[in-house]
């Protein structure tokens, strides 16, 4: 009986001292990467979308060729 | 492919604010927000410097470390973009950012702090790439139309240099060979205020 006493007791006393899981509601969900093309119409010419190396090697060229004088002059 | 990198050339810059007006307007900024800014240092003192500022893609960027809901992510690119449905508007990323990149809309009742906005390097968010929803939220997703960004592509001197790290890094190189100075002058020293070329002598900087 005392046993059973102690432990509702323990149980009402420390019934506050739990914790909640506290996890994040939502997490980011990185959308889908740029060389996958928008799928419209309207876009830059000349690469294809969803192909990684046409798309890298586009940007690299259409950086270098708009944005580089001495290549272009040269 | 590298990261992609934003860097200005101080020597080119001629603070017309076209990057400023090109960013606006591609991605309909909000009325009070501007992801890109010309900072002007000496302003009147000739040898004047201009640079123009956004968010600068860190490596290891501070807004990321200090965001309290993990709404930031880097993409395969190196672009950190961040989740509007996940930003409370705290604006501890706008405290951590050096560079003062972190905007918020007051256009909530009572003024109230909406949520945050920054340059995303014309790479969109998370939603699907050029959807009305991802343009409504974080403007135009050029990358994904293989363009770069509109404010470098539209800067008239082309200080304002954007891509990949490697290609604008030879790009700049190849310019102060040439040139034979401006290193030290595009940004980073500048904007820290260490006192470099294009300071004048005294000049608080």
């Amino acid at each position: 009986m005392k046993k059973a006493l102690v432990i509702v007791a323990a149980a009402t006393l420390l019934a506050a001292c739990g914790e909640r899981v506290q996890t994040m509601g939502a997490a980011v969900k990185p959308g889908s990467a740029a060389f996958n093309g928008t799928g419209k119409a309207f876009v830059d010419p000349g690469w294809k979308q969803g192909d990684k190396t046409s798309w890298e090697s586009h940007l690299r060229a259409r950086g270098d060729n708009s944005q580089n004088e001495y290549s272009r002059v040269n | 492919m590298a990261r992609m990198k934003f860097v200005c050339d101080a020597e080119r810059c001629i603070e017309c604010n076209g990057c400023v007006t090109a960013c606006k307007n591609e991605n309909e900024v909000p009325w009070g927000v501007n992801r890109r800014r010309v900072v002007t240092l000496n302003d009147g003192v000739p040898g004047e410097k201009s640079i123009s500022v956004a968010c600068m893609h860190c490596s290891d960027a501070p807004c990321m470390a200090v965001c309290p809901v993990n709404c930031f992510y880097r993409t395969d690119e190196g672009v950190v973009l961040h989740d509007k449905d996940i930003c409370i508007g705290c604006g501890y990323c706008s405290y951590a950012c050096p560079f003062g990149a972190p905007q918020f809309p007051s256009q909530g009742t009572f003024g109230v702090r909406g949520k945050m906005d920054k340059c995303t390097f014309c790479a969109g968010g998370p939603e699907a790439n050029g959807s009305q929803a991802e343009f409504e939220k974080y403007g135009r997703n050029r990358l994904a139309e293989g363009k770069l960004p509109a404010c470098a592509e539209m800067c008239s001197t082309k200080a304002l240099l954007a891509g990949d790290g490697d290609m604008v890094a030879d790009i700049f190189r190849n310019r102060v060979v040439k040139r034979g100075k401006g290193a030290e002058v595009w940004g980073w020293g500048t904007a820290y205020g260490s006192r470099q070329a294009g300071q004048p002598a005294g000049a608080k900087s």
